[in-house]
């Protein structure tokens, strides 16, 4: 079977598969969006009351939850696209300008 | 174009007669005992009462001939009105018949085709099938006078293999069976040849 | 087991062997019978195949396409209008690579509106990526339809099949034909098991991604690869065929082309008239012979070339006219073929029986005395004519 993480745009023709199909679900973790980004959420975890709202409303789920709790975002995927600090009712997320974690 | 030992027959009739299911249950009878056959409509928009015609081949070999027939060696004319619009009897071979579903006589019906010097046949198909089948469905008793007629098939065999065809055709009406099994019989007893 | 059927009821009889797992059914004229006989099939118990009624021949084919991804066989008949409503999805069947079979009674596409038979429905969708194979008559029809699956479904070709028949001449025609046994069928064309499939638990399968430009020239190198592969795969299912059938099959048939000098090119239910034709010349020494072509899409131009390498004249028979105004799909395809060869007959195309205007064998035979005057005289006259139609040279 043809994985995924071995394709990329350097592979020749016989090595993909036919009609572009894909074998395993989820592949679009293996993409890294977070080359995408211009500006950058910064997660102030001491002003977060994990009220969840940011979560939802993220486009690209890069903000991982585990045992009810919001963590750092996943930078991997985040394109920064500022809608989390958007609709956060608390001074627990800002938006700083340039596209690496500062 | 025919080989020697092919029977062409072109049949005529309005939509809605039952021309071309005669045709095709010529075509499987005639492939019952063991003959290649053809069966075919020519095909417009179906619309009742309008003119349309329908072939068969049967012969000893395979025909692979797939235009329609111009040249029939029987013609078959299912409702008598169709002589006045209709070239019925255009390319029929001299020693061919047509055979007309009419109360006339064959020289009645002659002199309704005119340059036609060859047989003409008539069988009252209407009043046999509304005297056996109660209504007008001309199509199985103009069957019966073309088998009679052209000799294409032992007329014992035809009766027998039919009954076996009208069996699996209508094998959810099996009273029609007998009655369109009498209107053949009938016909094949009155088709006059004149 | 010998009977008489027309050949839309072969073809339905067919799909009731192989009892496939989904239908998409919408009715069209002249294939209408179709889906009708095998809905019978359906409420009679007779097979167990989901028949899905659509509103459209896009549904039908989109019912087929899914069906398929998930791992079903999947089946839909279809004609002209028909099949151009299918247009977008014949080329998401082919390059999904799901191997659908299609059974399409070929008929004119508008317009003016006309039901009878010409080509120009399925010509238009050959560059689909769709194996096409095409019959002559009812018997063809029904083994054509029952070849397909072995071809399409085989793992390094898994292209989708459209086999093809004369509308009306063939779809309406009741002729002899011999049916084999539903259980010779079964074993014959086997289980469908694909490697992947959308449910798949081990590991689901997307189909139909987004390509981009980095990844879509592969993916159409692989397709056209497929389509180059299947002619090998082509003759191996008819040899194995044969063996179930007694009956020969090849990418085309040659029709006493052994000594052939002049000869035609073309498809259908047409060679069954030009052989006769072809016989009636030979009976008066004229070395008349016949190319039936039976797969259009892969196309055999080199095995089509070396069979005409020796003859003097051909005239390719479209009926299709294609509006190139070069010529019709046929001649282009044939013409191409010929170009490598060292020495090449002169090449005629002639447009015929469109919108199921009728060809007789003497139709034919005029054919044949323009192409003896051609190797005669070595003047081809216009290269791209048409046959049938009223003018007011042929009426003076």
């Amino acid at each position: 079977m043809i994985y995924a993480k071995d394709i990329n745009e350097h592979t020749p023709w016989q090595d993909l598969t036919p009609g572009g199909e894909i074998y395993e679900p989820g592949t679009a973790r293996l993409f890294n969006t977070g080359s995408w980004r211009t500006n950058t959420p910064i997660f102030h975890e001491e002003a977060c009351k994990h009220c969840m709202l940011c979560v939802p409303f993220c486009p690209d789920c890069a903000i991982p939850v585990k045992d009810g709790k919001r963590l750092d975002f996943d930078y991997m995927h985040c394109k920064g696209c500022g809608i989390c600090e958007d609709v956060c009712p608390f001074p627990a997320i800002t938006m700083v300008s340039g596209g690496a974690i500062k | 174009m025919v080989t020697n030992n092919m029977v062409e027959i072109r049949w005529h009739g309005r939509g809605g007669q039952g021309a071309k299911m005669a045709c095709m249950l010529l075509a499987d009878v005639a492939g019952l005992e063991g003959k290649f056959v053809q069966g075919f409509p020519e095909y417009g928009p179906e619309r009742m009462g309008a003119p349309i015609t329908a072939y068969n081949r049967i012969s000893e070999q395979r025909c692979t001939i797939h235009s329609n027939i111009y040249y029939p060696d029987y013609v078959v004319v299912v409702d008598e009105t169709l002589l006045d619009s209709v070239d019925v009897t255009g390319g029929l071979k001299e020693g061919g018949a047509i055979i007309i579903n009419t109360p006339g006589s064959p020289q009645e019906m002659r002199i309704r085709l005119p340059g036609w010097t060859g047989k003409v046949c008539t069988i009252d198909a209407r009043r046999i099938s509304e005297d056996i089948l109660g209504s007008n469905f001309p199509n199985i008793p103009m069957l019966g006078a073309v088998v009679q007629v052209s000799g294409v098939l032992d007329t014992e065999r035809f009766l027998a293999d039919i009954e076996e065809s009208f069996k699996s055709k209508f094998v959810s009406k099996p009273q029609l069976i007998e009655g369109n099994m009498a209107t053949l019989k009938k016909s094949l007893a009155e088709v006059q040849v004149g | 087991m010998s009977h008489r059927l027309s050949g839309n009821e072969a073809v339905a009889y067919a799909m009731k062997q192989i009892n496939p797992d989904v239908i998409g059914a919408f009715p069209i004229t002249p294939s209408t019978e179709i889906p009708e006989y095998f809905a019978q099939y359906v409420a009679n118990g007779e097979v167990n195949t989901e028949y899905v009624a659509v509103e459209s021949e896009h549904s039908s084919m989109s019912v087929c396409i899914a069906a398929q991804a998930a791992g079903a066989r999947s089946v839909c008949a279809t004609s002209s209008c028909g099949l151009a409503l299918m247009y977008e999805l014949l080329y998401v069947a082919a390059s999904c690579r799901l191997p659908i079979t299609l059974a399409c009674v070929n008929r004119a596409l508008s317009g003016p509106i006309n039901i009878n038979h010409d080509y120009s429905d399925s010509m238009g969708g050959r560059d689909a990526g769709w194996i096409q194979i095409y019959a002559e008559n009812n018997q063809e029809a029904y083994d054509n339809f029952i070849m397909a699956m072995p071809i399409g479904e085989t793992p390094s070709i898994r292209l989708p099949v459209m086999t093809c028949m004369d509308g009306f001449v063939t779809s309406h025609a009741v002729e002899n034909i011999e049916l084999l046994e539903t259980d010779v069928v079964r074993r014959f064309i086997g289980e469908y098991n694909p490697e992947h499939y959308l449910l798949k638990k081990e590991n689901p399968l997307a189909v139909g991604p987004y390509d981009v430009s980095p990844y879509y020239m592969e993916h159409k190198v692989l397709q056209a690869e497929a389509m180059k592969a299947a002619k090998a795969r082509i003759l191996e299912v008819a040899a194995e065929f044969e063996k179930i059938s007694g009956r020969c099959y090849g990418l085309f048939e040659e029709y006493r082309m052994e000594d052939a000098q002049l000869a035609l090119v073309l498809m259908g239910s047409t060679a069954g008239t030009a052989k006769a034709a072809v016989d009636k010349l030979r009976e008066n020494g004229v070395k008349a012979g016949l190319v039936k072509m039976r797969v259009f899409r892969p196309f055999p131009g080199e095995e089509l070339a070396r069979v005409l390498a020796g003859t003097r004249a051909v005239a390719v028979m479209d009926k299709s006219e294609g509006f190139s105004a070069n010529g019709g799909p046929l001649f282009a395809e044939t013409r191409s073929a010929l170009y490598d060869l060292k020495e090449r007959p002169y090449l005629i195309d002639i447009v015929y029986g469109l919108g199921g205007r009728d060809v007789k064998v003497e139709d034919i035979e005029k054919v044949f005395s323009r192409l003896a005057n051609i190797a005669l005289t070595g003047e081809i006259g216009p290269l791209y004519t048409h046959m049938g139609q009223r003018s007011k040279e042929e009426m003076a």
